[in-house]
């Protein structure tokens, strides 16, 4: 995105001293007081890693556990308590508000042209609930674990199990006002804050989806909060809300959930989306393919996340009615998301394409997410869920969607931006090291995984019949040469912190309000409001040169 | 008013007054609709189970105190005509109409939760007729009755929270007026919550036939 | 052919071959359009890398034709999949109407079957090879799940209501029967086995069973008189049970009902929810008294009287309009 040049660009010196938000104050309380948006996605970034690496230890001691069909380490009540927190863990403390609290917290100002969002204590605000609500999982994790999984159905989880489902409930309840909270300063902050000339249509494509993610917080996020405060009720005071004892209904429960629960879905892909249109735009010098179509098709999953609910319940005694409309929606979700990996794919055609680690991460998310896709497909088809359903073809279907698409952008996202969050290159070498070890540990990881669904293993099995090991054992295999593809970042980047080259504004060429900024950028991230005269993606027009610290 | 003092009311993130204003109102409206997505999950969930449990709702419905539930209807509904004066004295600068309009909008407020806790739920909860901590209704559809009796609880429940939260609000404007912090065009709080108290006022006209006046009591 | 691929469980069931034939062709579709998106991506990304640092490549906005094209196909293709879907899933739904029934209840952490000619099973069940078998299901705590993937069948078990699902058995053999819907902290071993034999097998099997059992019939009518049904139900106090199963029951308050299985169920554990027009609601409830293996022994009961003749207790049906 070109401005006529109304921004001053600071090309930084080795000797000169700059200001920036990174330096312009220090002290543990300018971290934990700060309103700029910039210092808050760091804060969420460190915390949701701190969740991701819980989430993930769960995650590694149930694929040990499965190495063996007796169970390998732990006994079933405890392999139940560790895929409840993977999944509470991942889903809300670390998916949700991954690619929208760190990436967008960071990056919407930014690419809008804005010197901060629209309520920056509200902002931090949001962090503050978040972390409580992290730190009241972590008790109840502490406490005895929760053995219901993420989805807390009904009567289990309101009657019949007696871990610590209240504080887990209360976790999740709060959580949701986090995301609430952000969801509202996003969509504000994109209403209101836009540079001049910053129309609709000059957008980045990040924006429309980081846009439409929010519309979904706003409107899910608060029947996940009343259900989860029903269930609370039903088992602090034993009143019979969703026990059917009590002529309560446990299918209400799985409405209220899905409501919320499939549109999550979509919270977590859609930002990772976004991203993936920028990665794709910046390393083919290209203006993404069919703009208007991949922006809108964000907004057409966004609506269509609303009505599709009801396809995790095609074998709960729901009427066959319900289940064919749900499956045409189901069906229907497949179409904007087919146009999105079609025109991302033709934005290549034709450009020039360079392979750093964030493209890397680019090109598997859509070959992830192109699988991923296509086998829910299968899923929405109500013949084939009868066979399929809570098998792990459902937990390798929605792992290539999560982890194949959104962990996958999240990563490209976090390497693509470093250094304009840091001001410090990490060794790229590494990085593309690491970037394909996460490639091939994943689908050795679920790739397995579909098979075993096929044969028919049940999900959330803590012992499984010997004819499944081989699959399970290949399975876990892959899972740690994943956990390795993982762990890797987390080292040169920090080391990229203190012994990474300077960055300079901008060293991959990319067009976009926030590369014409100074990295670090200073503390109101423009010396002057920015005013856009092009459309997003501007490649052609002017070209965007490198500006290394070296050039 | 001076450019100096109008540079300190602007936040440092927006460009002008103007903007500021927008971001705010914007945002509560935002807010409002996640609120409205917040009770619509419960009154989808009451809506489901009086269709199932129909004859019970009636007989819990006709336990409850519907002259105190008119009576809060009537003082919410001048609250809200209150709520208004306000706002339109803000806009013409008349602080101090602002600030008495604002107390009564309180004292409105302050009566409507006193009869609700006081007059209301004390009875329900004397009555036996509190689902999980003093319940012995035994007639007929006991637990459908038991039902009924978790919504009216949670909806009102949630509806006082708010309706606290909204007081809390309220003695905040008046102190702030008082200490001078409204002027002419510079009255974005009191419109801000105005939405606010307008929103949980149309809550209640929901709630109100919806739990008191099922089957025709009269 | 597509059976010689170890990836699915053997074909044990008459849907089994139609879901197959569904799966292999979205399997087809999926296989067909990844591999198109791995080969453009690698064939761009190879034929148009980068070439010098400040390469300028041409601009193109988009394409309109081309936007339709990759929007109509996939329209129609997952238009295939949904009508063929919907098919399917009406045919696994529908059971045939002289179906042999087998009744189920799960509960934590196992299966309790129990066979209308009386033998119960406890997480194994024997079936006729090329009968049609109709599962009437239900749960007496948290909700379950059975699934045979061999008969590519699965229904969830909730408490408080009855769900079905049927197959027809094709070939003999042991398949693994699975609970499929998390349910507590031994879910994984809420396992066992359908045994499907030939049927003279299956008819010295039941006939072995059956000595030393009851037909589920019988032991609703012992349930009957024990637990006092037949104070008031046998002496015009209450509706009698002659002829009531599946006929039409007018309710105080003028709904009509048919008197099926949850509506039995519904009537012996909330009474006074669904009182027939003209008796006093006198019934005590029996919740928390009666266990839903009883319950479904008195169904059993009350459906072995539909069909008596010259029923006095046919005029509810009769009074139908």
């Amino acid at each position: 995105m070109g401005t006529v040049t109304t921004t001053t660009l600071q090309q930084p010196q080795a000797e000169e001293y700059r200001v920036h938000y990174l330096n312009a104050k220090y002290g543990i309380k300018s971290w934990l007081l700060t309103t700029d948006h910039k210092r808050i996605a760091w804060l969420y970034l460190v915390s949701t890693t701190f969740f991701f690496v819980i989430g993930g230890v769960a995650a590694a001691m149930m694929r040990l556990n499965l190495v063996s069909p007796q169970g390998a380490i732990v006994q079933p009540e405890t392999y139940n308590k560790l895929f409840t927190i993977h999944g509470t863990i991942m889903i809300f403390f670390f998916l949700a508000p991954a690619v929208p609290t760190v990436l967008g917290n960071f990056l919407i100002p930014m690419m809008i042209g804005a010197r901060d969002v629209a309520f920056p204590r509200l902002n931090l605000l949001s962090w503050y609930i978040f972390i409580t609500a992290g730190m009241i999982f972590i008790y109840s994790v502490i406490a005895g674990g929760v053995d219901t999984g993420w989805t807390f159905y009904t009567p289990l989880s309101t009657s019949y199990v007696n871990t610590h489902v209240i504080s887990a409930a209360m976790a999740v309840f709060i959580s949701g006002f986090s995301s609430i909270l952000t969801g509202l300063n996003f969509v504000v902050t994109i209403h209101k804050m836009r540079a001049p000339g910053l129309t609709w249509f000059r957008l980045p494509l990040f924006i429309w989806s980081m846009y439409a993610a929010s519309l979904i917080f706003i409107l899910a996020m608060p029947v996940i909060a009343i259900t989860m405060v029903l269930v609370m009720l039903e088992r602090l005071f034993h009143v019979g809300i969703f026990d059917p004892a009590l002529g309560g209904d446990p299918i209400l429960f799985q409405h209220l959930f899905w409501f919320f629960g499939h549109p999550e879905v979509y919270i977590l892909v859609l930002p990772a989306m976004g991203v993936i249109s920028e990665l794709i735009a910046a390393f083919s010098r290209r203006r993404v393919f069919g703009y208007g179509f991949v922006g809108f098709s964000s907004f057409a999953i966004a609506v269509l996340s609303f009505l599709v609910w009801g396809h995790h319940m095609f074998v709960s005694g729901q009427s066959v009615y319900a289940g064919i409309f749900f499956s045409a929606m189901s069906m229907a979700v497949a179409i904007p998301s087919a146009v999105k990996v079609f025109n991302w794919t033709a934005t290549l055609y034709k450009g020039s394409v360079s392979y750093e680690a964030p493209m890397l991460y680019a090109l598997g998310f859509i070959g992830l997410f192109t699988i991923g896709g296509l086998t829910g497909v299968f899923l929405a088809s109500l013949g084939l869920d009868v066979f399929l359903h809570d098998t792990y073809f459902v937990i390798a279907h929605f792992h290539f969607i999560m982890v194949g698409g959104a962990v996958m952008g999240y990563m490209g996202g976090l390497h693509y931006w470093w250094p304009k969050m840091t001001g410090k290159l990490y060794p790229d070498y590494w990085a593309r090291l690491a970037a394909c070890i996460i490639f091939i540990g994943f689908v050795l990881t679920f790739g397995p995984q579909f098979i075993l669904g096929f044969e028919g293993l049940p999900r959330r099995y803590a012992m499984y019949p010997p004819n499944f090991q081989f699959l399970n054992i290949m399975s876990s295999a892959g899972a740690s040469i994943l956990a390795v593809g993982y762990i890797m970042p987390l080292f040169y980047l920090v080391w990229s912190l203190k012994y990474g080259p300077e960055a300079g504004p901008n060293p991959w060429g990319a067009k976009g309000l926030e590369w014409e900024t100074a990295s670090p950028p200073p503390v109101h991230n423009f010396d002057k409001t920015p005013v856009v005269t092009e459309e997003a993606y501007a490649y052609g027009a002017h070209p965007a040169p490198v500006t290394t610290a070296a050039s | 008013m001076s450019e100096e003092q109008h540079a300190t009311l602007v936040a440092e993130q927006f460009d002008d007054q103007v903007q500021q204003y927008q971001a705010a109102s914007l945002g509560m409206w935002v807010f409002l609709t996640t609120e409205v997505l917040f009770f619509g999950g419960l009154f989808a969930s009451y809506t489901i189970y009086r269709y199932l449990h129909y004859p019970g709702f009636e007989i819990g419905s006709h336990h409850l105190e519907v002259l105190w539930g008119a009576t809060n209807t009537a003082v919410l509904i001048c609250s809200s005509l209150t709520m208004a004066l306000a706002v339109r004295a803000a806009q013409l600068g008349k602080i101090k109409d602002l600030i008495g309009f604002l107390v009564v909008t309180l004292i409105f407020g302050l009566i409507f939760l006193f009869i609700k806790f006081a007059m209301e739920w004390r009875h329900e909860y004397l009555e036996g007729l509190a689902p999980g901590v003093n319940f012995t209704y035994a007639g007929p559809h006991a637990h459908q009755v038991e039902m009924f009796m978790i919504f009216y609880f949670v909806l009102t429940g949630l509806h006082a929270l708010h309706m606290i939260v909204g007081c809390g609000i309220m003695t905040t404007l008046i102190i702030l007026a008082l200490r001078g912090a409204f002027s002419k065009g510079h009255y974005n709080a009191v419109e801000i919550a105005g939405l606010y108290w307008h929103f949980v006022d149309i809550v209640w006209i929901f709630l109100f036939p919806l739990l008191y006046l099922i089957g025709g009591r009269y | 052919m597509l059976c010689l691929l170890p990836l699915l469980p053997k074909q044990a069931s008459t849907v089994a071959p139609s879901v197959d034939h569904l799966l292999w062709f979205v399997i087809g579709i999926s296989v067909f359009f990844t591999a198109l998106i791995f080969l453009l991506l690698l064939v761009f990304a190879i034929k148009y890398r980068r070439r010098a640092p400040d390469e300028v490549p041409q601009q193109i906005h988009g394409n309109i034709p081309l936007e339709l094209t990759w929007t109509i196909i996939p329209i129609i293709i997952v238009i295939v999949i949904f009508v063929w879907g919907v098919d399917l899933f009406v045919r696994e739904r529908r059971a045939p109407m002289d179906a042999v029934h087998v009744y189920v209840v799960g509960k934590q952490w196992m299966w309790k079957l129990q066979h209308p000619e009386g033998p119960r099973e406890i997480n194994t069940l024997h079936v006729p090879v090329g009968v049609p078998v109709e599962l009437t299901l239900t749960s007496q705590d948290v909700i379950h799940d059975f699934a045979v993937p061999a008969f590519r069948i699965k229904t969830d078990v909730l408490p408080d209501r009855y769900t079905t699902e049927w197959f027809t058995a094709t070939r003999t053999g042991r398949f693994p029967l699975y609970c499929d819907q998390y349910c507590g902290t031994f879910h994984s071993e809420m396992r066992g086995d359908v045994i499907v034999m030939t049927l003279p097998q299956y008819e010295t099997w039941l006939s072995g069973e059956m000595h030393h059992t009851e037909t589920m019939a019988a032991a609703g009518e012992k349930l009957y008189e024990s637990y006092g049904c037949i104070t008031c139900h046998g002496t015009g106090k209450a509706p009698p049970f002659v002829g009531l199963y599946g006929a039409k029951v007018r309710l105080e308050g003028g709904q009509t009902v048919i008197a099926d299985d949850r509506y039995i169920r519904q009537s012996i554990l909330d009474p006074s929810s669904q009182v027939v027009l003209g008796y006093k609601p006198i019934m005590p409830t029996f919740q928390g008294q009666i266990s839903e293996d009883q319950i479904l022994q008195i169904i059993a009961y009350i459906q072995s009287l539909a069909n008596t003749p010259g029923a006095q207790g046919a005029e509810s049906a009769k009074e139908t309009k």
